[in-house]
């Protein structure tokens, strides 16, 4: 699998991804392109309903639902004919679940972008999507709006960190004693990377952050890049453990 | 009615009516649909046998249940007197063939043969009549296997015939060269060890009958547990849900204490909360319960405050530490900080974030809320804020309370590990 681009935030991204405070996505970048097309994949189709209706709802000119899937083959089958710009994915569904699908789009359509979506936040969950190359990953108790502006922020090329996600990834990649590091360029988090994923767990959006650390918002979505990057590449023990142990439900 | 069993035979039973003794005789001709008369002269033939018959008669007398009174068979007709006779007659021939057997010495011979064969037969029959339906198709089956035998059925047939015919044969030598008394037990056990032998098809299926159902009832306890949680606490909810769903601040409410029951229920330790809710009740006593680990005694505060206030308090917790008085005044004040932001606020979540590190554990309450100006606070407020300070600055903390208008609020409290061991050994030595 090769993840090049994931560092360099795409150019036209900075305004809109700005951060989870509503009306700080202006959408403008994301304009310029037409609206952003999401596919929707999740075996329960009273969720499917109930996330068109709340994204409908909210008449947002970003984005635009061209499709749907209820199961791993359908998804793999709809969205190779037809790619889309994001893919909302379940984590939790039969024959293989959210990494199924995956597993056998993502190496094939590196520009189809992946956002999980899943009512369980178990590490082993997270983590393993993540691996599996997903940019982002939410709760299915967000709201609508958080989660059209999470959409938006994938699309433009960043990463989407829950609170909790940043919580796991700094749990991870802790220093403890006896902890190998193999190649300190993944394994290791710097300094910076640490103080914005800790700010993430503690619920900041990327403006607020951006400012807290006298930085400007691009670094701070470059620092998430590269976290992103860390976890899905990384050997660490931590990691690869949650990735394997995995429980469906 | 007639009660039939599966076979589409009438069940056994002792009839009430042609009655002579038990009514054994007649029941089981009705079971077999035989004549009566062929039943009475083969528990006759039988006595021979040291009495075999005898013995059966009796056993079934005392076994086989009497048909119930009141219904069709069961209406009592004496039987008549040819009938009467015919087995009075029958019953004394069989007495006297077994006198003659038994003074011909012939007692020994067929009973040692036939005593365990009989017995093994009965067991059969019981456990026959005791199957249901569904065991009974498995045991036919394997019957049918039987009757056209595989080549290592073959082999085990012959070994059990070859050892039942050796039984026999050494029994039958007895009579001129072996003590008679060690000949005949190794004629028994060379007759049983072949009848096991021919019996074993049998005997593994009903080892494995019994393996499948013991697996299939663990199955089943283990759905009844499930369903009845699921009834106890999700259908309970919804339930209350609908009942109140005018209130939307009640149904947020309801819904994410199920959520966090459910998910505490279904993931455990590693699952909503980071850490287990222990009961043990001994450590950490200033706080609010009774968890032993500092993450899940942060994720009981937090769910306390949700239950309470109807907000959103999601818990991020980095690392972990056992808990102690200093980390339980961090826990109470976190909460505090959390009710605080709940009631104050005017938002509808409030982050939690907290992380063990390098000796100190630190938590960060923080809300979007409309904030307020730190000078200016109306009284009731800075108490809140000053209570918190206070608990941290006398366990060895500190809290730093950042908030401006419109700007919401983060609280960040601050604690070392080691603090809390300090103030007990210090509470030990003053006491």
């Amino acid at each position: 699998m090769t993840f090049a681009g994931n560092d360099q935030p795409t150019d036209n991204a900075a305004g809109a991804g700005a951060g989870a405070v509503p009306e700080a996505a202006d959408g403008a970048g994301a304009a310029a392109r037409g609206p952003v097309r999401v596919f929707l994949v999740d075996d329960h189709a009273m969720f499917r309903t109930g996330v068109k209706a709340e994204l409908a709802g909210l008449h947002d000119d970003r984005l635009d639902i061209v499709g749907e899937a209820g199961s791993v083959g359908e998804a793999v089958v709809r969205i190779t004919a037809e790619p889309p710009d994001v893919v909302l994915l379940d984590v939790h569904m039969p024959d293989g679940g959210g990494r199924a699908v995956l597993d056998q789009v993502h190496g094939t359509h590196p520009d189809v972008v992946f956002l999980a979506l899943s009512v369980s936040d178990a590490a082993e969950d997270v983590i393993n999507v993540i691996r599996g190359g997903a940019r982002g990953y939410v709760t299915k108790t967000i709201s609508g709006r958080e989660l059209a502006d999470a959409v938006v922020r994938v699309a433009a090329g960043d990463a989407v960190f829950s609170p909790r996600l940043a919580g796991f990834v700094l749990d991870a990649f802790a220093q403890r004693p006896g902890t190998e590091v193999r190649d300190p360029e993944l394994d290791l988090l710097s300094p910076r990377e640490r103080e914005v994923l800790k700010l993430l767990a503690r619920g900041y959006a990327y403006k607020e952050i951006a400012s807290q650390l006298f930085i400007s918002i691009k670094t701070v979505e470059t620092h998430v890049s590269s976290v992103l990057r860390k976890t899905q590449m990384s050997n660490r023990y931590e990691l690869s453990r949650w990735a394997t142990d995995r429980r469906l439900v | 009615m007639q009660k039939l069993t599966p076979d589409g035979l009438p069940r056994l039973q002792r009839s009430r009516s042609g009655a002579v003794l038990g009514g054994v005789a007649s029941g089981l001709a009705g079971h077999l649909r035989l004549p009566v008369l062929w039943i009475r002269v083969a528990f006759a033939v039988l006595a021979i046998a040291s009495g075999a018959g005898v013995v059966a008669y009796a056993l079934l007398w005392v076994f086989v249940p009497q048909a119930a009174a009141g219904t069709a068979d069961g209406s009592v007709r004496p039987p008549s007197s040819r009938e009467r006779r015919q087995a009075v007659g029958l019953g004394a021939l069989g007495l006297a063939l077994l006198l003659i057997a038994s003074v011909l010495g012939l007692t020994g011979s067929l009973g040692w043969i036939l005593g365990p064969l009989g017995v093994a037969a009965v067991g059969a029959v019981f456990i026959w009549r005791e199957a249901d339906d569904t065991r009974r198709a498995r045991w036919r089956r394997s019957a049918a296997g039987f009757v056209t035998p595989g080549a290592s059925a073959w082999w085990r047939l012959g070994a059990g015939v070859a050892l039942v015919v050796g039984g026999l044969v050494v029994f039958a030598l007895s009579q001129f060269d072996f003590a008679a008394l060690r000949s005949v037990l190794v004629a028994v056990i060379l007759t049983l060890v072949g009848v096991a032998l021919i019996t074993i098809p049998w005997w593994l299926r009903l080892v494995r009958a019994l393996g499948t159902e013991r697996q299939e009832r663990i199955a089943e306890r283990e759905r009844a547990e499930i369903a009845a949680h699921l009834h106890d606490s999700v259908l309970q909810t919804l339930a209350l849900i609908q009942r109140q769903s005018e209130n939307s601040r009640e149904v947020l409410r309801l819904a994410r204490g199920q959520e966090r029951e459910l998910r505490t229920w279904l993931y455990g330790p590693a699952g909503y909360a980071t850490g287990a809710t222990f009961s043990t009740g001994a450590t950490g006593s200033t706080a609010p319960q009774v968890d032993t680990q500092l993450a899940s005694a942060l994720a009981t505060a937090a769910g306390e405050v949700e239950d309470t206030y109807a907000v959103k308090v999601a818990p991020v917790v980095v690392g972990d530490a056992e808990m102690n008085p200093g980390l339980g005044a961090l826990v109470a004040a976190a909460r505090e900080a959390m009710v605080n932001a709940a009631k104050h606020s005017g938002e509808a979540e409030i982050s939690v974030y907290a992380e063990v590190e390098d000796g100190t554990a630190q938590v960060f309450v923080r809300d979007r809320g409309k904030g307020f100006e730190q000078d200016g606070i109306d009284p009731d407020r800075r108490g809140v804020t000053e209570s918190i300070r206070g608990r941290m600055d006398r366990h060895g903390g500190t809290a730093t309370i950042r908030s401006a208008p419109g700007q919401g609020t983060e609280v960040e409290l601050s604690m070392p590990l080691d603090a809390g061991a300090d103030k007990v050994d210090l509470r030990k030595k003053e006491s």
